[in-house]
């Protein structure tokens, strides 16, 4: 892929003419993707594809074309062609744009991490394992992706991996479920028994009479899963330099308002540290880690080369929509045996479901507990809960309200597939909050 | 170009119960002025298709963008390699789905075809609305931006089925954000709701230029409104709330596929049960819902599915009572229940599975203006902003751009961050008066997410202003 990329590269360079420039993007897959239910294949199949962002660039003019690619060297290179054509003819039609930037220093680099994965049989014949007698309902996604970037001044990025994602969950009775995942580069059926064991005998807590509590306030537990889904709302936003000179970033009370969060709250973008290509679409490389959050306090911004023009300052390779894509928090001090002995009396909640904010500018999120949440007494899982809406600014959960942050941070491997497999993650603890607010 | 991959598709057949070829070629621009700024001009073009193979009860798919006569090949050894493997595993015996053998074609509606517009024309429309946004110093960011796509597609099947479709749809969005101080309001055009199929003559039926000051003046004036008050009121919904309520608290529910548990492990499950078509009551008896691909215009109107089943309306609901799922030929064979023509696909590499489609809340008899007398004191809410909802579907919380009190009969002062929740399974039976055809909007949405591997695909959603009594009803947290 790799070759065929760069040489369509070529093929482009070949096609510019007078002072116009290139970038190029690269994006392929040749995915397997198996999905179940009740232990039983629903849909299995493989799916290839490749598309190519192409922008050309003359003086201060741009235009973009993204194509998908046939993988047939003649077809794509008359595809390409045609459209560049059609580009150009564009060009004298728009006006100068004030805020293109691309990258003019070449830095090219390449990583590819090799993968082993499962054979289609071993594969259903794990699953077939992990299922059992037990009602599996879930996906697995594998395969090569392929990320490339190359621009008409001849920097060269690659990003190649071979990777698979196994999401899950067991189910006992009606929505009572465990939600499970096991993904990374090399498929190991050891691991996979391990994690199915330990769901199981979760699953087994499930069985006992769900319990149901009135609306108000309680301790709680957000395992790492579901602490993600509230940090991946606040990065809907929070963290791109354009949200915050526009004033629309969920966190204008923290930058802006005299808000604060805890102490405790250290967020980085770790790139050096995900699983993401580690550059963008314009040719600028990422930082290894740039800092979010500091000690609860505001530092800074994802900035996409857009963004970094128009207001002046340096891009760090984040993209247009400035989202995070290699998050981490950086972990506490409770220790995994004093969770529930610290919970006491609470709500113990495995993940989080449906995220979004019901007063975007005070940053307060509404949301849905969802799989394993149990009530916990004396420091022990007495009931499973039956789903409740919570509604809480983030001020009050990571800040005056948070009780601590668990001392071992989870690797969470984003498992979206929408459009192609996701190469986001997070690095997160688990966080001890009192006084959560329970809504219905 | 149809012909001929036909001709490739014939050439490939393998040895199976059932192959079907889905070719689907697309084609989108998307045009955009933010701040005065023309954005980047961008086009995409791809074109793939997906080879599904149904042999000794399993099912199989493979998705490829090579076109030839090897490349189909490959897809249809992929395909059926899933489906050997896959046939003594699977969750049906698939070679029991009648599929059809469809013959016909589809054509959105267009009266002038975007392409056929210059681009100039395009621009200097954007320009001049996103100009109009910007009325004040206080509107911090503008946006006024096109995004068009057209599709051709292409579906055949081993036992004759051929079926030609195409679509024009467009997505026009407006916004302006107002700020002051540390308060942010943004108003939006429908919520970027007001999608169709059509073509550049859509624009001029929206007021989509002459819609852009009031826009603006609405967020300037959500910066001074005082939050929405907290209590029990009656609720009048907006079609541009409407839709999402029906689309989160109707759609996903009787989504047929759900309820058989496919969707667990992402989308969710259904409070909706098999055995309460036929017997439940969803509503009140004012509800009447509608699944309809035929609506002219409508986001997702289509002449098949993507397994082959004609279009057709049918009442989901009538008078309250449930009736039928949103189930395709695959899902009703699974679970004996006759559904409707709702499976579809997100794009060429993605396997179809039940989606939403247009489904539309019939209008009543009542007047605008008699909903609001009939309330003494309550909140008209537009424009959704907010969602969230159980993966039952049943707690759910909204939240939309602009509230506007209503008392003795009449709207009253503005309000911001209006926000109410509710439990689908007793909201829609406190469905008090539903809004005549003078209050009918038919809007849409693109971006309805699904199904592992996760598919965004388009819905269409028509409604009325609809009463609700005794909501729970609450405002910012500031």
């Amino acid at each position: 892929m790799q070759t065929y990329f760069y040489a369509l590269a070529e093929a482009l360079e070949g096609m510019l003419t007078g002072g116009e420039v290139f970038t190029a993007t690269f994006h392929a897959e040749t995915s397997d993707f198996v999905r179940f239910n009740r232990g039983k294949v629903r849909q299995a199949g493989q799916v290839a594809q490749a598309f190519l962002r192409v922008q050309l660039v003359d003086g201060r003019r741009q235009a973009v074309a993204e194509l998908g690619l046939s993988g047939d060297a003649a077809t794509d290179r008359a595809r390409l062609g045609r459209e560049l054509a059609r580009l150009r003819g564009y060009l004298p039609e728009l006006p100068e744009d004030p805020h293109l930037l691309y990258a003019t220093e070449v830095r090219s680099s390449e990583r590819t991490v090799g993968g082993e994965l499962p054979s289609r049989e071993e594969l259903l014949g794990a699953m077939a394992m992990a299922a059992g007698e037990r009602d599996l309902v879930g996906i697995y996604a594998a395969g090569p992706i392929y990320v490339g970037f190359a621009n008409s001044l001849g920097q060269r990025n690659w990003h190649a991996t071979s990777s698979f994602n196994l999401d899950w969950s067991f189910y006992r009775d009606g929505d009572k479920a465990v939600k499970c995942g096991y993904a990374g580069f090399h498929f190991d059926r050891s691991v996979l028994e391990r994690k199915v064991h330990n769901a199981a005998r979760e699953l087994e807590a499930l069985g006992r009479p769900a319990k149901t509590i009135p609306p108000g306030q309680y301790r709680v537990y957000l395992a790492p899963a579901a602490l993600a889904e509230v940090l991946a709302l606040v990065g809907w936003g929070g963290f791109g330099l354009k949200a915050h000179r526009t004033k629309q970033t969920p966190l204008l009370q923290l930058v802006e308002g005299g808000a604060t969060l805890h102490r405790g709250i250290t967020l980085y973008e770790h790139a050096a540290a995900g699983v993401a290509p580690s550059f963008d679409a314009a040719g600028y490389l990422k930082p290894d880690r740039l800092t979010l959050i500091d000690g609860g306090t505001y530092r800074e911004c994802l900035v996409s080369a857009r963004s970094a023009k128009e207001y002046g300052v340096p891009p760090t390779g984040a993209s247009g929509e400035e989202s995070p894509e290699s998050l981490e928090l950086l972990p506490g001090t409770v220790g995994p045996d004093q969770v529930l002995s610290r919970l006491e009396r609470g709500v113990l909640v495995g993940n989080l479901w449906y995220l979004n904010f019901s007063d975007r500018m005070r940053c307060r999120i509404t949301g849905m507990t969802r799989f394993a949440t149990f009530w916990v007494e004396g420091g022990e899982i007495v009931a499973p809960l039956n789903v409740m809406r919570f509604d809480e600014t983030i001020y009050r959960a990571l800040g005056t309200q948070l009780l601590g942050l668990t001392s071992q941070a989870e690797l969470l491997l984003d498992a979206d597939t929408y459009s192609r497999r996701s190469t986001r993650s997070a690095r997160v603890p688990g966080a001890l909050i009192d006084d959560f607010t329970f809504t219905l | 170009m149809h012909n001929e991959l036909e001709g490739r598709f014939r050439e490939v057949l393998p040895a199976a119960d059932f192959c079907s070829l889905r070719y689907l070629e697309q084609d989108d621009e998307v045009i955009g002025v933010r701040q005065g700024v023309v954005q980047p001009v961008t086009t995409g073009h791809e074109a793939g298709a997906m080879i599904t193979v149904v042999r000794r009860g399993g099912l199989g798919y493979a998705a490829t963008s090579d076109l030839s006569t090897s490349g189909l090949r490959r897809a249809v050894e992929q395909a059926a390699d899933w489906a050997d493997r896959t046939a003594s595993r699977a969750v049906t015996d698939f070679s029991r789905v009648p599929y059809p053998a469809p013959r016909g074609s589809y054509a959105s509606p267009v009266e002038r075809a975007f392409a056929d517009v210059p681009l100039r024309e395009k621009l200097d429309l954007l320009r001049e609305t996103c100009d109009a946004l910007q009325i004040d110093e206080r509107i911090v960011d503008s946006s006024a931006t096109l995004w068009v796509t057209t599709v051709r597609s292409l579906y055949l099947t081993s036992h004759g089925g051929r079926v030609e479709q195409q679509y024009a749809y467009l997505a026009p969005m407006l916004q302006a954000v107002a700020n002051q101080g540390t308060e942010t309001q943004s108003r939006t055009l429908f919520g970027r709701a007001a999608c169709e199929q059509g073509g550049f003559e859509l624009l001029g039926r929206l007021a989509f230029a002459e819609s852009a000051t009031g826009v603006a003046e609405e967020a300037i004036a959500l910066l001074s409104a005082p939050n929405c008050p907290t209590g029990t009121f009656d609720l009048l919904l907006a079609p541009d709330q409407m839709i999402l309520q029906i689309h989160e608290s109707i759609g996903h529910p009787i989504e047929l596929d759900r309820i058989l548990g496919d969707e667990r492990n992402y989308a969710g499950t259904s409070f909706v049960t098999l055995d309460m078509f036929g017997s439940y009551q969803y509503g009140s008896p004012l509800l009447n819902v509608t699944y309809d691909p035929t609506v002219y215009g409508e986001l997702a109107s289509f002449g098949f599915d993507d397994e082959g089943t004609a279009a057709e309306r049918a009442f989901v609901i009538q008078d309250g009572l449930l009736l039928r799922p949103l189930g395709g030929i695959t899902s009703q064979t699974r679970a004996g229940l006759a559904g409707v023509a709702c499976t579809r696909a997100a794009s060429w590499n993605r396997p179809p599975v039940d989606r939403i489609g247009n489904l539309n809340l019939e209008p009543g008899d009542a007047t605008f203006g008699s909903l609001l007398q009939r309330v003494e004191r309550g909140v008209y809410m537009s424009t959704n902003c907010s969602w969230s909802i159980d993966d039952s579907r049943n707690k759910f919380q909204f939240g939309c751009e602009q509230g506007r009190l209503i008392e003795d009969g009449r709207l009253t002062r503005v309000v911001k961050n209006p926000n109410y929740r509710g439990i689908s399974a007793t909201f829609w039976r406190s469905l008090v008066g539903v809004g005549d055809r003078e209050t009918v909007e038919t809007l849409g949405s693109p971006w309805c997410g699904k199904a592992e591997p996760n598919q965004v695909i388009r819905v269409g959603h028509a409604s009325p202003a609809c009463l609700f009594t005794g909501v729970e009803v609450f405002g910012g947290a500031g």
